[in-house]
């Protein structure tokens, strides 16, 4: 296959805010363009902060919320103007999320091999009981974990780690083209992080997945990702190749984000100094 | 931003003259589980085992430690909130501001020092503030009481308090949902800080928060710490959090803490196998050498490995380890680890006892359990 797997086409998505009166418009996500190649996969970090729009902008590649205006393609076909149950399951075949939270993906009063035997069934068409095991296991297998570990356990049972590299098989079981990860590694632990970060680049080079990784941790996105995008406030501040990028940000808000990062070099007291006023001028949005 | 110079010489000496004054906090030989019985099963889930550890004055400790490791159980413990099934088992918890260890207080009395004496930080602020009453009821019904201010003085108080950490006293008027997550935990920590209590517990206080954000909470919490010359206990798992505010580090692993020493030492001369993990994983901007992350996960508390905790992980395990657990032993002025591996001590006890023959070693090295 040729061209595009994704094409994000000058997408804008705006939420009404306010009452009757007053009624305003808040720009979420302000013309946001960018490509991934189908027969190149690479990993691409989409970094910002809270309320820049990440969120907003993975949900609508989910096919979850439609853009105000612009197009996202999908293999040349448009996301939100799939009608009927098969293109919809089609594009959800190919297109899979990965959740920041494992402890919430899961609902804690149920097992997790439902969830895994859920999408063998409706998206790996997986018919018989043995063909729903072997998906399973094969998609546990990928992620280090095997089904004998994973079988009948509820999520309190299986450490965050576990549960997050279960969240990732199942979102592998479709064998899907392109993954989405919002902020998947930051309610994991820290010594689990690093397998999580790895097995993403492992998916990746092994499995030639595409991941938009999104994250505010620009380390983890300089370790592992291809071509970082800069978001800030719904826009597009800085793009280009990662390494490149932070190690030389150009735009102010990347300085920013950059300075920002606590790197532990840093070790010992009085690096934290912050200027009166500073502090005040931040938080206010 | 650029450090300022003549700040840092404090980090390089390690402990400063104050350390020699009564500790601000000293647990001794801590242990605290979780003891239930559903269904005639018995469990005991030992998350806190047998902590010892002392916070000196003005100083920030910072405890480490991955989720499941006891942690906020500790601190639950630290702060006497156990409610059962939580039990503590031994040990003691005394307070420099305490002439008594904190579990011979009667539960006024703790209500009286709670807040005045100790408060605390907690990691979602908006289970702080009441969601549904004004910032300024918040303060009302945490402080007020302990302030012993008449309405209008209290006010005055509180505004001078929030100037100092700079913040707009119109943040009184607003309600939580209308102030953003940084704001918010600013907030909390005014809150927290506004009785100038002499201890702060601060429990993964910006774990939710963005970097920027973050960056610029933390340096408050260290402006309100030492505007106010109070001790505190920082708990995150975040060690790049660590390096930047504690001025010594505790490493804690399935209930048990593993190392202690300067945040300098920890990071540049970890000796224990698990922080030195730790500390090699943190990726870095500018570098891409691949992490190798660890295999295995964190025990199971109801049914730990036996032998030190960390042996079905740790790389460089021994026939020791699996025997017996390691004490948390002075290995050098202030530095504490608890691995057989770094105490030059046991690998001597270990190569005396390969060459005398195959005695046991969990025996031969009488390391009290």
């Amino acid at each position: 296959m040729s061209g595009e797997l994704l094409e994000v086409d000058h997408v804008t998505k705006s939420f009404a805010i306010g009452g009757l009166f007053g009624r305003g418009h808040f720009k979420a996500v302000d013309d946001v363009s960018f490509t991934l190649q189908a027969e190149r996969p690479e990993i691409l970090a989409i970094i910002g902060e809270s309320g820049s729009g990440k969120t907003t902008l993975a949900r609508m590649i989910l096919n979850t919320l439609a853009p105000t205006s612009g197009a996202i393609r999908f293999r040349g076909a448009e996301l939100h103007k799939a009608r009927g149950r098969r293109q919809r399951l089609d594009f959800i075949r190919q297109i899979q999320p990965i959740l920041q939270n494992p402890y919430e993906a899961f609902n804690p009063l149920k097992r997790v091999d439902r969830y895994l035997y859920a999408s063998a069934v409706r998206l790996a068409g997986a018919r018989s009981q043995k063909a729903r095991d072997a998906a399973v296991d094969a998609a546990l297998q990928k992620v280090g974990l095997s089904l004998a570990e994973a079988k009948g356990r509820f999520p309190h049972e299986l450490s965050g780690g576990q549960l997050q590299r279960t969240a990732i098989a199942r979102a592998l079981i479709s064998s899907p083209a392109l993954i989405v990860a919002d902020e998947p590694v930051s309610m994991v632990d820290a010594s689990l992080r690093m397998s999580i970060v790895n097995l993403f680049k492992r998916l990746h080079d092994e499995l030639q997945v595409s991941i938009l990784y999104i994250t505010h941790d620009l380390a983890t996105a300089y370790y592992i990702s291809d071509r970082v995008i800069i978001m800030q406030k719904g826009k597009v501040v800085e793009t280009g190749p990662a390494r490149e990028v932070l190690m030389h940000p150009q735009h102010p808000y990347s300085i920013l984000l950059k300075e920002s990062v606590l790197s532990p070099d840093d070790v010992g007291r009085g690096r934290l100094t912050v200027e009166p006023g500073e502090a005040a001028g931040q938080g206010a949005k | 931003m650029t450090p300022e110079p003549g700040r840092d010489e404090t980090s390089a000496d390690g402990p400063r003259p104050a350390a020699e004054e009564a500790p601000a906090l000293s647990v001794e030989r801590l242990s605290a589980y979780y003891m239930t019985h559903y269904f005639g099963v018995e469990r005991e889930v030992r998350a806190v085992d047998d902590i010892s550890l002392s916070v000196r004055r003005n100083e920030i400790y910072g405890l480490a430690g991955e989720s499941s490791s006891g942690k906020t159980t500790f601190l639950k413990t630290i702060a006497a909130a156990v409610r059962p099934p939580l039990t503590v088992i031994g040990g003691s918890v005394r307070y420099g501001f305490l002439d008594r260890d904190i579990y011979a207080l009667s539960p006024a009395e703790l209500s009286a020092i709670r807040w005045k004496h100790l408060s605390y930080i907690t990691q979602g602020s908006m289970n702080v503030l009441n969601p549904v009453r004004r910032v300024r009821q918040s303060f009302i019904d945490f402080a007020f009481r302990h302030m012993k201010l008449g309405r209008r003085a209290f006010f005055v108080a509180v505004e001078q308090h929030l100037q100092q950490l700079h913040l707009a006293a119109n943040v009184l008027d607003a309600y939580p949902h209308e102030l953003s997550g940084g704001m918010k935990q600013r907030v909390t920590i005014a809150l927290a800080t506004i009785c100038r209590p002499e201890f702060i517990i601060a429990d993964e206080p910006t774990t939710a928060l963005d970097v920027i954000v973050q960056k610029d909470v933390l340096a408050m919490i260290r402006n309100a710490q030492q505007k106010i010359g109070s001790s505190m206990l920082f708990v995150t798992h975040d060690m790049t959090v660590h390096a930047n505010i504690a001025d010594r580090l505790g490493i804690m692993y399935a209930g048990r803490l593993v190392e202690e020493a300067s945040t300098a030492d920890i990071f540049t001369k970890p000796m224990h196998p698990y922080t030195a993990h730790l500390v090699a994983s943190l990726p870095k901007i500018g570098e891409l050498a691949r992490k190798e992350a660890l295999s295995g996960s964190p025990p199971n508390l109801s049914d730990p490995p036996v032998g030190c905790r960390f042996h079905p992980r740790c790389p460089l395990a021994m026939d020791a380890c699996r025997e017996a657990s390691p004490a948390l032993t002075t290995i050098a002025p202030g530095r504490r680890v608890a691995c057989y591996a770094a105490s030059p001590l046991a690998r001597l006890i270990e190569t005396t006892d390969r060459a005398a023959g195959a005695a046991p070693l969990g025996q031969s090295t009488g390391v009290p359990q």
